[in-house]
């Protein structure tokens, strides 16, 4: 028969593992998610050359692995002496990390809002404001949304590197779980079923979204 | 009053429109026709300022159209544009297409508005659609309520670029019936079109725009009957 030394307390360990990846991804997300609409928004009304720094950096923050990015990250407020906690420093260079995909998902849906609908809406007396808030906003959410699913799905995974500051998300719990009962398919099979269970519902979320909006369209 | 005093308008190195002249009276119907790149629908975006002009000016009831100063939000609600593509906005009920600029930009109430977009609506024939959504509508159907949707605003002047150009032969009747509608109800209007038998039919007056100039404008009778104009003659020769 099938037998394992893992216990209650393992998993509530695991459990806890586990929301403090959902912890670290939902601040990320959402504050990835809001400096990408701002910086999209930027990328589109000053155009190509005036937003190139911007871009510049963002284009670092697509480019340079991760974990390198959070290693790095972890030194320089060290030597700067922010003194963050790690997971302050994890949530501030995911957060970035995710800013620089959605501003580019951000600006593409943008672009993608046809030109005569938006002028449409000027000539109807709506204000850039109006415009944005009244007709891009809803268009472009549309289409930034199977992007933006993705994106959030990747950093939920991805937020397993913030192990390397110390932390204990689920993933690194796993890993001590692991080196204790000398058991890793069974516990890494766990860990991945958990990681699917928080991952399921924002896949579900956006095909719930999806097929909502699209009868309008 | 439109009054248009030598309007000059370029894209890049393209001059569009050299130095046009041109006063639209209150209730006055004008037809815009002309060949294609002859200028006639970049003047149609220059009047409710979509697009600046180089030189010369544009005055809507006296208002300077590309002044700094000039409310241009305020002046759009005056002046309703319809184009050639529909542009419904397609995540809106054909009612909230109607309410939107009423409710957001005159800041009517919710009641007020929607009994104004159902008046207009069945004023164009579309009041048993209020509740779809535009994808749902015929390419005419969507061009009337691209209509109802700038006659919401209670305009005093209605521009009409090329409305039946993007429309499959057999809607170009529904829409046109409502513009004759328009017509008759002495909306001052300015519509670049070219069906020529419509133009003849509800005109006051006729311009005949050629390479980016007016070059010639008169009562239907005499552009259509008897063009002075060489340019004018070949065109005509060439869509009849």
């Amino acid at each position: 028969m099938f037998d394992t030394a893992l216990t209650t307390s393992d998993l509530m360990f695991l459990a806890k593992g586990a929301g403090m990846t959902l912890a670290i991804t939902g601040v990320s997300v959402a504050v990835g998610t809001l400096l990408g609409i701002i910086f999209g928004v930027i990328r589109v009304q000053i155009g190509p050359i005036w937003s190139a720094p911007l871009t510049f950096i963002l284009d670092i923050f697509r480019s340079v692995p991760l974990l390198i990015q959070l290693v790095l990250g972890n030194a320089f407020q060290a030597i700067v002496q922010f003194g963050w906690e790690p997971f302050t420093t994890s949530c501030v260079i995911l957060s970035l990390y995710t800013a620089a995909y959605c501003t580019e998902i951000v600006r593409g849906a943008i672009d993608a809002v046809p030109p005569t609908t938006r002028r449409a809406a000027r000539s109807l007396g709506l204000n850039w404001t109006q415009d944005m808030g009244y007709i891009v906003a809803p268009l472009a959410a549309r289409i930034a949304l199977p992007s933006w699913i993705g994106l959030t799905l990747g950093v939920l995974k991805d937020s397993s590197l913030v192990l390397w500051l110390g932390m204990i998300e689920l993933l690194r719990a796993s890993q001590i779980l692991i080196t204790r009962l000398q058991e890793p398919l069974f516990i890494l099979m766990i860990c991945g079923l958990i990681y699917f269970v928080l991952s399921f519902p924002i896949a579900r979320l956006g095909g719930y979204l999806e097929k909502r909006w699209s009868p309008n369209d | 009053m439109i009054e248009i005093e030598n309007v000059r308008k370029s894209f890049g190195p393209l001059e569009v429109l050299k130095g046009i002249d041109l006063t639209v009276e209150k209730g006055e119907v004008l037809t815009v026709i002309g060949g294609s790149g002859s200028g006639k629908s970049t003047l149609l975006t220059c009047i409710n300022g979509l697009e600046p002009i180089d030189t010369g000016r544009i005055l809507v009831d006296g208002t300077h159209v590309h002044a700094k100063s000039t409310d241009i939000n305020k002046l759009r609600c005056k002046i309703g544009i319809v184009f050639q593509q529909f542009n419904a906005f397609p995540h809106l009920t054909v009612l909230e297409n109607v309410t939107l600029a009423p409710r957001k930009v005159k800041k009517m109430g919710r009641a007020e508005a929607e009994e104004i977009a159902i008046k207009q609506l069945n004023h164009v024939g579309l009041g048993e659609k209020r509740d779809v959504y535009p994808s749902r509508l015929s390419g005419g159907q969507q061009q009337r309520m691209a209509i109802a949707r700038a006659l919401a605003m209670s305009p005093d002047y209605m521009l009409f670029d090329e409305v039946t150009s993007a429309l499959d032969p057999q809607l170009v009747g529904e829409v046109l019936d409502t513009l004759k509608m328009l017509a008759d109800d002495g909306m001052t209007m300015i519509l670049v079109t070219h069906e020529m038998s419509f133009a003849r039919d509800v005109s006051d007056r006729v311009a005949f725009f050629h390479k980016g100039v007016m070059a010639e404008i008169g009562p239907p009778e005499q552009i259509f009957g008897d063009p002075q104009n060489e340019e004018t003659r070949q065109f005509l020769s060439n869509v009849r």
